[in-house]
């Protein structure tokens, strides 16, 4: 499973991104890699993280294409939508990304106000961690305990508390967007 | 405490880092710079922790020679660099190779030469890792493909510089100092740690006679020993002798301690060489687009197969020798415009064809570049 998240840098992209490996290696057991964008991209601008889960061991992590796209800003959206495969899937947040005619080779689009919930929680910084649990409920590729122990220890401790209320705000509204258990886990290869 | 046995979800240079602090380095003295700056960063964090010292030094030459000095003191030490650091380094790594100074350097390769692309990959140090100093000597350089031989690498770089006191380099590259992935971290009690021999007797005691190995035993700083080290050509009191034969002497010893335990020191891996007509010949980050593009060609029923240099100095010369006699031809991927390929075709020595698929930094080779090379040999 080939999935990018991406964003502008301080959006939280690359915490996510390692979050999200975090969980799969050592919350599951699977494999999972994670490779960040590195340099000025990651303090603003188009910034990115890949991650690649498996059963198996990771040949190739630097993938430039992807079973999922997690956007949360357009111009980013608008450098990555190239790597997302046909029948792809399509997270992206509600106000800060419009998917264009490029989207329609993806087979679901999922939209979820992550930086509104986060803003309403008081600190739009824990956006990502919205996303995370958006990405959870409609995913399942990431069991919901193993996710959420995996946000708990990847976030500062002074932070704790508003991000797995972040993570739970997230998946909460997934599970009422795919409606509850509709969906099987997408298959990890 | 180093990191208890488990599984760990962390970068490539921590993972050298946290390798290091397992085989018991407790000294590291560095100045940061991009891309191996969070190595430093997790030492600072972690070292003193564990009863280690980390020192931020004024550039450099500093860091090199302060954990020569620290090696001398008694304890396992080590820096870490990139790009023009690796170039300031070069005098001292001499100065090491001499003295007989086992020390760890990890260089993080970038995009070069010169300031080149701080932030961007190459492999572009290769045979400065093995020629940078003037005069001849030997080192050991070692290059992890995965987090996991970032970590595994680097217990085995201390070992060998303990071993056979010389400066190990592991070369390492951007793309795998950023990528993270999953650690096993073993039990203690299952992992080999070497310590440098000490001499036996203070009495009659000659610091540089070495033993049949060709290694000699290494005295601690202020244990009471009477030594003398010296960058001069030294005779095995340690003290300067400018003489002919004793540098002959002490030339030969120096290169041969490693020439003689090559067979020894020498890891590579390889993939699906077993009935492989064609050999991709990669190190580091390039061997994860060459093992995909492996099992492609595979699934095409090319008989594909990689060489992962895991060490490539001393260089598996043998090794490469050995599997001319079976594959037609060679392709030699690596982030520069052909350093190791030499090594290939002068261990090859015509027996096969030699292949350079080079990349001028900045990013690594796609599995479908590597696999196009392969077609194109079939």
């Amino acid at each position: 499973m080939e999935i990018i998240i991406c964003g502008f840098g301080g959006q939280g992209i690359v915490r996510a991104g390692y979050i999200l490996g975090y969980a799969a290696a050592v919350m599951e057991d699977k494999e999972s890699s994670f490779v960040p964008s590195y340099g000025p991209e990651a303090r603003g601008g188009e910034c990115a993280s890949r991650i690649v889960i498996s059963n198996e061991r990771i040949d190739y992590p630097f993938i430039t294409t992807v079973d999922i796209l997690i956007a949360m800003a357009q111009p980013a959206y608008n450098k990555y939508i190239e790597y997302l495969k046909p029948g792809g899937i399509i997270l992206h947040d509600e106000d800060l990304v419009k998917p264009d005619e490029r989207a329609s080779k993806a087979s679901e689009i999922y939209s979820v106000p992550a930086t509104r919930i986060a803003e309403r929680l008081g600190n739009r910084i824990v956006a990502n961690i919205v996303m995370l649990g958006f990405f959870c409920a409609v995913t399942k590729i990431i069991g919901y305990d193993a996710m959420k122990k995996a946000v708990e220890a990847g976030v500062p401790a002074r932070f704790k508390e508003i991000n797995l209320k972040a993570f739970d705000k997230g998946y909460n509204y997934g599970l009422e967007v795919i409606g509850k258990d509709k969906r099987k886990a997408l298959a990890v290869q | 405490m180093s990191l208890s046995p488990g599984i760990y979800f962390m970068s490539g240079n921590s993972a050298v880092a946290e390798g290091a602090i397992f085989a018991g380095c407790r000294f590291f003295a560095g100045y940061p710079i991009t891309p191996s700056s969070e190595l430093a960063e997790r030492m600072a964090a972690r070292l003193p922790r564990v009863g280690g010292i980390f020192i931020q030094m004024e550039d450099e030459i500093g860091s090199i020679m302060a954990i020569i000095g620290a090696s001398w003191g008694g304890l396992k030490a080590m820096t870490a660099t990139s790009g023009p650091g690796f170039s300031l380094m070069q005098e001292s790594i001499g100065f090491a190779a001499i003295t007989e100074t086992p020390i760890v350097i990890c260089d993080v390769q970038r995009a070069g030469p010169s300031t080149g692309m701080p932030t961007y990959v190459g492999q572009g140090d290769v045979m400065q890792a093995k020629w940078g100093s003037h005069g001849p000597y030997e080192i050991i350089a070692v290059s992890p493909s995965s987090v996991q031989e970032c970590f595994d690498l680097t217990i085995r770089a201390f070992n060998l510089a303990e071993k056979y006191r010389v400066p190990v380099i592991i070369l390492m590259d951007e793309r795998l100092s950023h990528l993270y992935e999953k650690v096993r971290v073993p039990r203690k009690e299952d992992v080999i740690i070497v310590n440098r021999k000490l001499p036996k007797s203070k009495k009659n005691f000659l610091p540089y006679l070495a033993d049949a190995d060709l290694i000699p035993p290494m005295p601690p700083i202020g244990e009471g020993y009477h030594f003398h080290v010296t960058g001069l050509t030294h005779d095995e009191r340690g003290y300067p002798k400018i003489d002919p034969e004793v540098q002959d002497r002490l030339v030969r010893r120096l290169c041969d301690k490693i020439r003689y335990h090559a067979d020894e020191i020498i890891d590579i891996q390889t993939y699906m060489m077993d009935n492989a007509k064609i050999a991709v010949v990669a190190f580091g980050s390039v061997v994860r687009p060459a093992i995909k593009a492996i099992k492609l060609a595979r699934s095409k029923g090319i008989k594909a197969g990689l060489i992962n240099l895991r060490t490539i100095w001393p260089f598996p010369e043998k090794i490469i020798r050995e599997y001319a006699e079976k594959v037609h031809t060679f392709i030699v991927a690596e982030i520069n415009y052909g350093q190791i390929v030499h090594k290939v075709r002068e261990s090859v020595n015509g027996k096969a064809k030699v292949v350079l698929l080079p990349k001028m930094g900045g990013a690594i080779h796609t599995p479908e570049e590597i696999l196009n090379e392969i077609m194109e040999a079939r």
